[in-house]
């Protein structure tokens, strides 16, 4: 086992909303969120979209809106960080590879903004030259450092965000929603960016709605439901008919799948602010339990993997 | 070359513009005075005793009883060889009241357009930056006030403490009573220009305080500004790089935009301060039937307005990197 890199444990993100009047109400968009990532290694959290995965990034690199609350901790090296230590560390140690080309600054030219802030002419020449090496090797020429972020395709910016990331020399990389939108050419050269990260022994977490995405590269696989993580299962259970996966819901999620029989589940993942007070997934689940109505159960560490059902109190 | 071809295309459009906004303004602005009481025989006369036969005379020279079809036709045949008539308060030709009163507002609007507007910059910029805190409060309630409070009130509160009670400038006029134009030195010029100065300048600076203010806050809730936090860019390097660069294009096509009320602004602060400028001149023409005056300053101050609306728009047009560099490519 590697060492590990991020510890995320019991992170909660709500955000306090005015309903009627000047009623409040904590919105609880991520409600309990554990998962860890280690040297070398790719980890996905795979949910919806709109279920507030991206809070996630945002909450490791301290970026959440002032009206968020964040609970629980999350450790990077094994200690936990503050909000200070966030702001030490990000940029440097960890690394964001934003969603889209919006994340770049629409009037600053490519290659300032991947140097970014520098003290002194001598630091920005030598970021300069390790920003155009990096760039080679993402096969983007010299006329890309001139060029304005609404003159990149959409290959080039996903291109220039992943070597943006990688100009600092980072151990570990969150990658959020890498992958939509582009077609399945650049889909797969973006996910082989990833792959050779691992290679370098860079930690990935890979925060994603994209299953197929997920499977190609992850090591491991963090299903986000409803707020919660519900299992981390390791890539290789998810094959035949998916038995070795543990959660109701991932089974389900898995025999969706087109190749698997394309079975759908009744239902839909109830919105922020109306989750059963048991179990999230007590609604739709085929094997539910009486006390599942009224109890919420806890994630069961089972080595490698991790599971919240009752099912499974007692190991598999 | 592409460029320099399509800022000509864009030029001689608002040319075209231009011209059609000016025949326009001139032919209501003419036909508006025509409808008016105003009589410029009685204003020529004023107090003076003359019998009803001078009056007819000079009635007749001056084409009173024509239709408007004759005296617009004389007039803007006149207007074409670069001829306004003559002033009848100054009694001397309205291109020279013009270039004389126009050179001393323009110095008035200038200087206070540049001061409110970096001042205003630098305001809106930290009130932006330190949202919420103590000091964006008070340039927000600063701003506030301004914005509601009348121009001629802000200006007379300035002319009475400044000039009254600390009797730091003088209460008003171009130059010292009775000394000749050549004596004039440039201090004196100089101490009665900076009050209405001051005037219109902290009067201007509210509107672009609160709109960068505004600009400021909404490019840091950007996914770009998240993004380079995200990137260990901080505090005032932050502002400076990703903040400045996105607010400073639309601060300065909004200043442009100001020159029309910078105008308005400068007519009501001329009033009270007494500095003979355009603004004057054009209250004194009104309220002192000077037909000729008053329409030669229409014009003007129409050009002065265009002009400004037009530098707005090709510093919007010309100068962004998205639409400049987005049109040689495309």
């Amino acid at each position: 086992m590697m060492n590990k890199l991020l510890d995320v444990e019991n992170v909660s993100i709500s955000f306090i909303q005015y309903t009627a009047g000047l009623n409040q109400r904590d919105l609880k968009v991520i409600t309990d969120l554990t998962l860890d990532v280690s040297e070398a290694e790719i980890l996905a959290v795979l949910g919806s979209s709109g279920s507030g995965k991206s809070l996630l990034a945002h909450a490791i690199f301290g970026i959440l809106p002032e009206n968020a609350n964040l609970s629980g901790t999350i450790k990077y090296g094994g200690k936990v960080l503050s909000q200070k230590d966030k702001e030490e560390i990000r940029g440097k140690d960890i690394a964001l590879i934003p969603q889209s080309v919006n994340f770049l600054d629409p009037l600053m030219k490519i290659s300032d903004q991947a140097i970014g802030y520098t003290e002194n002419d001598n630091e920005k020449k030598e970021k300069k030259i390790k920003q155009r090496k990096i760039f080679e090797q993402y096969n983007l020429g010299p006329e890309v450092d001139d060029m304005y972020p609404f003159q990149l395709s959409g290959g080039m910016a996903r291109r220039v965000l992943v070597s943006t990331a990688l100009l600092s020399k980072p151990k570990l990389v969150v990658a959020d929603e890498p992958t939509p939108g582009l077609d399945q050419k650049t889909v797969k050269e973006t996910l082989n960016h990833f792959k050779k990260m691992k290679e370098d022994g860079v930690g990935v977490l890979l925060i994603t709605h994209d299953i197929h995405a997920a499977l190609e590269i992850a090591d491991r696989i963090g299903i986000f439901y409803a707020g919660y993580v519900i299992e981390i299962a390791e890539n290789k259970d998810f094959s035949g008919d998916g038995e070795n996966l543990l959660h109701p819901y991932t089974k389900a999620l898995y025999n969706a799948l087109p190749a698997n029989g394309f079975k759908l589940t009744k239902g839909h993942q109830p919105l922020h602010g109306e989750i059963p007070k048991g179990c999230p997934y007590y609604d739709r689940c085929e094997i539910r339990l009486d006390k599942c109505s009224e109890e919420r159960p806890q994630l069961i560490n089972l080595g490698n993997k991790k599971v919240r059902c009752f099912k499974y109190e007692d190991g598999v | 070359m592409m460029k320099n071809e399509k800022l000509l295309k864009f030029l001689g459009k608002k040319l075209i513009r231009f011209i059609i906004l000016i025949i326009f303004v001139i032919l209501l602005s003419f036909l508006l005075i025509d409808l008016s009481p105003i009589n410029p025989v009685k204003t020529y006369v004023s107090n003076m005793i003359v019998s009803q036969e001078q009056i007819a005379a000079l009635e007749a020279y001056w084409g009173v009883n024509q239709p408007i079809t004759t005296k617009l036709v004389n007039w803007l045949g006149n207007i074409i060889h670069g001829d306004l008539g003559t002033s009848l308060i100054f009694r001397m030709p309205v291109v020279d009241v013009i270039k004389e009163r126009f050179t001393a507002s323009l110095i008035l609007m200038l200087t206070s357009w540049l001061f409110s507007g970096i001042l205003g910059f630098i305001l809106g910029v930290i009130a932006g930056f330190k949202k919420d805190t103590i000091i964006d409060k008070v340039i927000k309630v600063y701003c506030y006030i301004l914005q509601s409070a009348p121009t001629f009130w802000i200006a007379l509160i300035i002319l009475m403490i400044f000039a009254v009670y600390l009797g730091w400038f003088p209460t008003g006029l171009g130059v010292p009573i009775g000394t000749l134009s050549e004596d004039v030195s440039f201090l004196d010029w100089l101490k009665r220009l900076i009050l209405p100065m001051i005037t219109l300048s902290i009067i201007g600076v509210a509107s672009i305080a609160l709109f960068t203010r505004d600009k400021l806050i909404e490019v840091m809730n950007t996914d770009y500004f998240l993004f380079s936090k995200a990137r260990g860019e901080s505090g005032w390097n932050l502002i400076k790089r990703h903040g400045i660069r996105n607010i400073l294009l639309p601060a300065i096509t909004l200043q442009f935009l100001g020159f029309s009320e910078l105008f308005g602004g400068t007519v009501l602060v001329e009033q009270v301060f007494t500095y003979p400028g355009i603004g004057q001149a054009a209250v004194s023409a009104g309220l002192r039937s000077d037909v000729p005056l008053l329409l030669g300053i229409v014009i003007c101050s129409t050009i002065f307005v265009y002009s400004g609306n037009l530098i707005a728009d090709i510093v919007y047009n010309f100068v962004d990197p998205r639409i400049k560099e987005g049109e040689d490519n495309g």
